[in-house]
């Protein structure tokens, strides 16, 4: 990898982290509440885009059943709140690691394949897990489940208050990315890096591919479970539809749009995406229609996606 | 006698009803550098795959060390110190030279689920990278991204990502597969040198280098070991002659 040079992606990646952050004061001092529920969602899913970019940006694993985890972790922490757990210290380590343990298993069985099949295996157990939620009548079935109290963190944060819950979202957001800026540069990142670059190359010098391809897909995982313990709350629902394939399809549309392999690439493809849904469908109901036109002509030829694009730019 | 470094008995590997490698016998001892020449499509490369274990065998075993690796995956034949370089060079194309020669070594330096520290910072992953570059002559391009190296240089890093994991036994592909002249010299004056600290399995159409190199050489034709000996021996061989080198002329030629 060539050393990196300031350029304009980074400049973007600084201004939407700035953005970001002073968001909730813009959206004090204009009274418009509803763009801080828009942006909460907003972050949230680019934290799901940016756990899925670690095993398919850095890691050349085409997982298209990553919405899988959204809907893992949010209905523990629907379920708990069913059962009368409502503290969000149990909430969320169960989240966590019901998400990881669904990703040790699928990882385990998915591994064992490469390019399409991968693609299709990873669907199908997501498209599974779809079912069965439907399938929980005690928990909502097909209707989803309602939670009435948000994750409760009493004398830390009060995820009711609108402000703290999405500076909590955020802190999450940016603390993933940090992590996964560390793991990708580790030695961990480095053998996973090379692993989508060259396998056979990486097997030849002594690495067992499929440990380290497995604990990128758990960690992946676990990223993507908090991202949906966060989304029922924010909700303050969850139902089998966060699992559907066509969610795991929108965010592998996140990453791609972003930009692969790069560390905000996921961030700034999610807020992007997200506002262009929002802004599109205010203005006709086919949005869908003038959206996917618009994807194709980015994938086509915007190699690299946004932050491929500003790369080049920069470097004229 | 005792125990040759690798030694491969019988080893027999079919691709529908061809048999491309036929009871095989080899051994190769410490120290020897061990060519395998034959005509194109002799099974020279399947046999290669077969010692690494990209390839599993239907029948026959292989030695390492004395110990049997005939069913080990190819990343545990590694550890034991098998290393190899591809006919088809095959590295990470979008890492540095430096990044390529330093996974190898970070493969043979403890685990790598360590996922916090900067790998590219490590100074004693950096250090031995540097040095395996500087022995085949590559120290002054250790930063240029793999894609942006020219195919001699490459060839040249897949030497080096095979030194790199301190190996006991290098089994080489036709490295001089698509050099020109002048790099190939150069090719052969590094391999004499590396003869010297290791053992080698020399596939290669070269004739010049492999009769220059060779301390033996085993003959392959449809898969079977046709012949077995010095360099010499070899040359004189009527069989060998006939089936592969006879009508080509070529040992005669350099000889």
């Amino acid at each position: 990898m060539m050393k990196t040079r300031l350029n304009a992606g980074h400049l973007v990646a600084v201004l939407a982290v700035a953005g970001l952050l002073a968001l909730p004061l813009y959206s004090a001092l204009s009274g418009n509440i509803f763009v801080l529920t828009l942006f909460t969602r907003i972050v949230i899913m680019a934290l799901a885009a940016a756990s899925l970019n670690l095993i398919m940006g850095y890691g050349g694993m085409m997982s298209f059943g990553h919405a899988a985890y959204l809907g893992i972790g949010g209905y523990a922490v629907g379920i708990l709140a069913q059962e009368g757990i409502g503290s969000g210290f149990i909430q969320f380590p169960v989240a966590l690691l019901a998400s990881a343990l669904f990703a040790l298993v699928i990882g385990a069985l998915s591994l064992r394949t490469r390019g399409v099949y991968f693609i299709m295996i990873t669907l199908a157990f997501a498209q599974m897990a779809y079912y069965v939620a439907s399938g929980l009548a005690r928990y909502g079935g097909d209707d989803g489940l309602t939670i009435y109290k948000r994750s409760d963190f009493s004398g830390l944060i009060n995820l009711s208050s609108r402000v703290q819950f999405y500076y909590l979202c955020l802190a999450c957001l940016l603390l993933t990315v940090f992590l996964i800026w560390r793991i990708v540069n580790s030695r961990f990142g480095m053998v996973v890096r090379g692993l989508r670059s060259n396998e056979q190359r990486m097997q030849a010098i002594g690495f067992p591919a499929k440990r380290y391809q497995l604990v990128c897909f758990v960690i992946a995982g676990t990223l993507c479970g908090l991202a949906g313990a966060l989304l029922a709350n924010n909700t303050d629902f969850v139902s089998p539809a966060v699992m559907y394939w066509t969610r795991s399809g929108d965010l592998m549309v996140m990453v791609i749009l972003g930009g692969m392999a790069t560390l905000f690439g996921p961030v700034v493809g999610a807020i992007v995406y997200l506002l262009l849904e929002e802004f599109l469908s205010q203005i006709t109901e086919y949005w869908a229609l003038i959206m996917g036109p618009l994807l194709l002509l980015i994938v086509l030829f915007g190699r690299g996606g946004i932050m491929g694009v500003l790369g080049r730019l920069s470097r004229g | 006698m005792a125990e040759p470094l690798l030694r491969v008995d019988n080893l027999v590997r079919r691709f529908g009803g061809i048999v491309a490698t036929d009871h095989v016998c080899l051994d190769v001892g410490r120290g020897e550098l061990h060519a395998i020449i034959g005509p194109n499509g002799a099974g020279k490369t399947t046999l290669i795959s077969q010692l690494t274990g990209h390839l599993a065998p239907h029948a026959g075993s292989i030695h390492l060390d004395g110990r049997d690796i005939s069913a080990l995956p190819a990343w545990r034949r590694c550890g034991l110190g098998l290393a190899r370089s591809f006919q088809i060079t095959s590295l990470l194309p979008d890492f540095t030279a430096a990044d390529n020669v330093a996974l190898a070594v970070q493969a043979h330096a403890g685990h790598s689920f360590r996922f916090f520290a900067n790998a590219r910072k490590e100074a004693r992953l950096r250090e031995a990278a540097h040095a395996a570059l500087e022995r085949v002559g590559l120290g002054h391009r250790a930063d240029v991204v793999v894609a942006k190296l020219s195919h001699g240089e490459q060839r040249e890093l897949e030497l080096a990502v095979a030194l790199a994991s301190r190996p006991q036994l290098l089994l080489l592909d036709e490295p001089m597969a698509g050099l020109g002249v002048t790099e190939s010299a150069r090719m052969v004056k590094l391999l004499k040198e590396l003869r010297r600290e290791v053992a080698i399995v020399l596939v290669e159409h070269d004739m010049e280098a492999v009769f220059a190199l060779a301390d033996r050489i085993s003959v392959l034709v449809y898969g079977r070991v046709i012949a077995s000996g010095a360099p010499d021996a070899i040359r004189q061989n009527d069989e060998v002659k006939r089936a592969y080198l006879g009508d080509q002329h070529v040992v005669t030629h350099h000889g």
